[in-house]
């Protein structure tokens, strides 16, 4: 088996993995992380078809792998605003849930403390 | 023997992404997400996408892993709670399922590829000359598909203004994070002395190859971002006030050059973007180093987070 094959076969069950973390994980961090594994599972499942369309002597087709850095970085500066907003809920309401039927009482502007 | 390397790489990987989803911590979770994020970028340089991997290692696993961590470090007092809310078993089940299934299509897709593989790298080597560069990523990313670079600086200032937004009323305008305060005479102050000087050196270096080899304005932005961040921990200096002029200024700046090179592409090549013929090579030049700035202030500033504290007087 190619390194292309294996690797997308791996980034199928890495975008398995983290659609379960994203669903069945209580905790908003937790489905942060899960998240990024399923993103970086779609990236790494277009880095194998990059892999495959090697040719004139370059190692991959850099037309996707350009496209990949772009997306990681796109990937950052939403797990960047994801944190914000769950730093932010736990700070105007002292807990972090997205539990619709939660307790947690907001208190107004809690950010004084 | 690459064979057996590569088996075991996915291996761990697999194996760390599980640990990810099922350590009870996620104090734990988070650092098995880091060490994921350093294996994946092996496998970025076995699938010979070196550009990819330098990305990878400095936002995906490095940026990414310390924002996952300070967020753990802060949150794990409300851990139990949330926890208490975990799903029941028919809904764990179901996600179960819909995981196994689109998994399963995706690896049938894996198998279904068409052969001979379709790819533009024939396009890109025929057309790379035309823009002077060497790297073909470069090329792609500054040449044949900038539409995409521009908007994703872009989409990091979107990214930098909802997260201002989240600030407090009264810290409006003010300082981003905590103050960081550590021992003035221990290791990181230390560290964080010695540290700089090299890693502006690393960044300028991979910034400035990048238009021949792997490397590029992303990667060293980010390198330049994490020493300024810890000279930031390190309580060396403290985060500027978000309400300061040269702040937004740097801020826009890269953007703003790049879309007045793009008019300019417009006005005189006859494309939004185009480069007029010869000048490719010194526009590119412009816009990366435009960019460079802009991008590790941007990274800088996203990494802090909300402004907290109101400016002091």
């Amino acid at each position: 088996m190619s390194a292309a094959t294996l690797f997308g076969l791996c980034a199928a069950t890495l975008v398995g993995l983290g659609l379960y973390g994203v669903i069945a994980h209580p905790q908003p961090l937790r489905k942060i992380v899960a998240f990024n594994i399923l993103g970086s599972g779609v990236f790494l499942m277009l880095g194998s078809v990059a892999r495959r369309g090697a040719a004139a002597g370059m190692g991959g087709d850099p037309v996707p792998q350009a496209l990949l850095i772009t997306g990681i970085v796109v990937a950052f500066s939403a797990t960047a605003l994801a944190i914000a907003l769950l730093l932010r809920l736990s700070e105007v309401s002292g807990s972090v849930t997205l539990s619709s039927d939660a307790p947690a009482e907001p208190k107004p502007d809690a950010g004084k403390a | 023997m690459t064979e057996a390397f590569d088996i075991l790489l996915a291996a761990l990987i697999l194996g760390l992404a599980l640990w990810t989803a099922i350590a009870r911590e996620t104090f734990a979770a988070v650092l098995g997400f880091m060490a994921y994020g350093l294996l994946l970028t092996l496998v970025w340089v076995r699938l010979h996408g070196v550009d990819v991997a330098l990305t990878e290692g400095a936002i995906g696993g490095g940026l990414t892993g310390v924002l996952l961590i300070g967020a753990a470090a802060r949150s794990r007092a409300t851990e139990s709670v949330s926890l208490a809310e975990r799903p029941g078993t028919l809904t764990r089940a179901l996600a179960a399922g819909l995981a196994a299934a689109v998994a399963s299509a995706l690896a049938v897709c894996v198998l279904i590829l068409p052969v001979p593989a379709p790819t533009l790298a024939h396009e890109v080597a025929a057309n790379l000359a035309s823009t002077g560069v060497g790297n073909p990523i470069t090329g792609v990313l500054l040449a044949f598909r900038a539409m995409d670079t521009l908007l994703e600086a872009i989409v990091l200032l979107f990214a930098l203004v909802g997260v201002w937004s989240l600030a407090p009323d009264r810290a409006w305008g003010g300082r981003p994070g905590l103050r960081h305060s550590a021992d003035p005479n221990g290791i990181l102050a230390y560290v964080a002395r010695v540290l700089p000087p090299i890693g502006v050196v690393v960044a300028m270096y991979i910034f400035w190859v990048g238009a021949d080899h792997p490397g590029g304005k992303f990667q060293g932005a980010t390198i330049l971002a994490s020493m300024w961040l810890l000279v930031m921990m390190a309580g060396l200096a403290d985060a500027p006030p978000i309400r300061r002029s040269w702040v937004r200024v740097g801020l826009v700046a890269g953007p703003v050059v790049f879309i007045a090179i793009g008019l300019l592409g417009a006005w005189t090549a006859g494309a939004f973007l185009a480069y007029p013929d010869g000048l490719a090579k010194p526009l590119i030049l412009v816009i990366e180093f435009a960019l460079m700035p802009s991008l590790t202030l941007t990274l800088g500033l996203l990494m802090a987070g909300a402004p907290q504290r109101p400016e002091a007087p």
